[in-house]
């Protein structure tokens, strides 16, 4: 069973790389770039368990180590395929 | 009683050598090295976690070093009301582990900052402080990435109504600027404390600013605030000084 954990800054908090890239994708010319969030993705393999079971494991590793709730939010998503691609 | 201070030594840990030197050799005390794998804090009287990069910084600074064992027993000693000083990266450990509300964010410019920067004195009724006057502005290195300071609006109104600022970044004459707020942290704070008064963390190094011959000494306040506050005459004063700056 494999996840894509996404953490990113919270709306409220201001992320200075993400503006950064807007910046610069703005003098590249393309305009029509709104805004820009920068974010880490983790992949993570887990043993084979219930949907719910690997919810409730993956709230409490996002929250203690993954994303610094107090600035970070996080979601994720179950991906198909083999490890590695 | 013999006061000990112990510094705890991180993989990527680089000032910890420097600040050894200061407590052991600059102020002449006795002072350990603690393993972050050990479980046993030596019986030191002040836990000092310094400046480096703890574990490369990976996924956040500070965020894996807060896993480490020796952490278990520095929560403790900071729950018994034990003296906990975080110099920058030491700091970022002590938000991560919750023991100093807020975290840290990239510095604003996304530049690693390293050079001299002026702080000024807002709590001198702490621990660390009590040598100093309120008011008055040191001049210290920081060296640091992510060092722009950020709580929520209630958390931060709550640090402030609490007097747990002790240090913002000034200009040289004190006055808090925009233009002083090199990393951009939220009301320019670039040290705190809890609301016990004994765990603090700031960002500027005062183990590179205590000696004449490394162009400043006015970082030596800090430590001697600390000395003062362990002497045995001011034992039972140490903790009415921390409560005060509480209820300012």
């Amino acid at each position: 069973m494999r996840v894509r954990i996404l953490v990113s800054f919270k709306d409220s908090v201001l992320d200075p790389q993400g503006q950064t890239v807007k910046n610069a994708l703005h003098t590249m010319g393309y305009a029509a770039v709104r805004d820009v969030r920068q974010g880490k993705v983790f992949e993570i393999e887990l043993d084979k368990m219930t949907m719910k079971e690997a919810e409730a494991l993956l709230a409490e590793i996002a929250h203690k180590v993954l994303a610094n709730p107090i600035i970070e939010k996080y979601t994720w998503e179950f991906i198909k395929g083999p490890a590695g691609k | 009683m013999t006061m000990r201070f112990g510094v705890v030594q991180f993989p990527g840990s680089n000032c910890d050598f420097d600040t050894f030197h200061v407590l052991k050799n600059v102020l002449k005390q006795d002072t350990v090295m603690l393993w972050h794998k050990d479980h046993d804090l030596q019986e030191v009287n002040c836990v000092v976690l310094p400046g480096g990069f703890s574990y490369g910084d990976y996924l956040r600074s500070g965020a894996i070093a807060r896993f480490s064992p020796l952490m278990k027993e520095v929560k403790a000693f900071a729950r018994k009301g034990g003296l906990v000083l975080g110099i920058c990266n030491g700091f970022q450990v002590l938000l991560e582990l919750g023991l100093l509300p807020g975290a840290m964010l990239r510095n604003k410019n996304l530049k690693f900052l390293c050079q001299h920067v002026h702080i000024r004195v807002e709590n001198e009724r702490t621990p660390f402080t009590r040598n100093a006057r309120a008011g008055q502005v040191l001049r210290i290195p920081i060296a640091h990435f992510d060092g722009n300071y950020y709580a929520p609006p209630r958390g931060l109104a709550d640090i402030e109504r609490s007097r747990q600022v002790v240090f913002r970044y000034c200009d040289a004459a004190g006055n808090v600027t925009e233009e002083a707020n090199v990393n951009g942290s939220l009301h320019n704070i670039a040290g705190l404390m809890n609301k016990d008064g004994n765990v603090f963390g700031l960002m500027p190094h005062p183990e590179r600013a205590s000696e004449a011959l490394l162009g400043s000494e006015d970082g030596r306040v800090i430590f001697e605030s600390i000395v003062l506050s362990l002497a045995p005459r001011s034992k039972s004063k140490a903790p009415s000084a921390a409560k005060k700056a509480r209820h300012d």
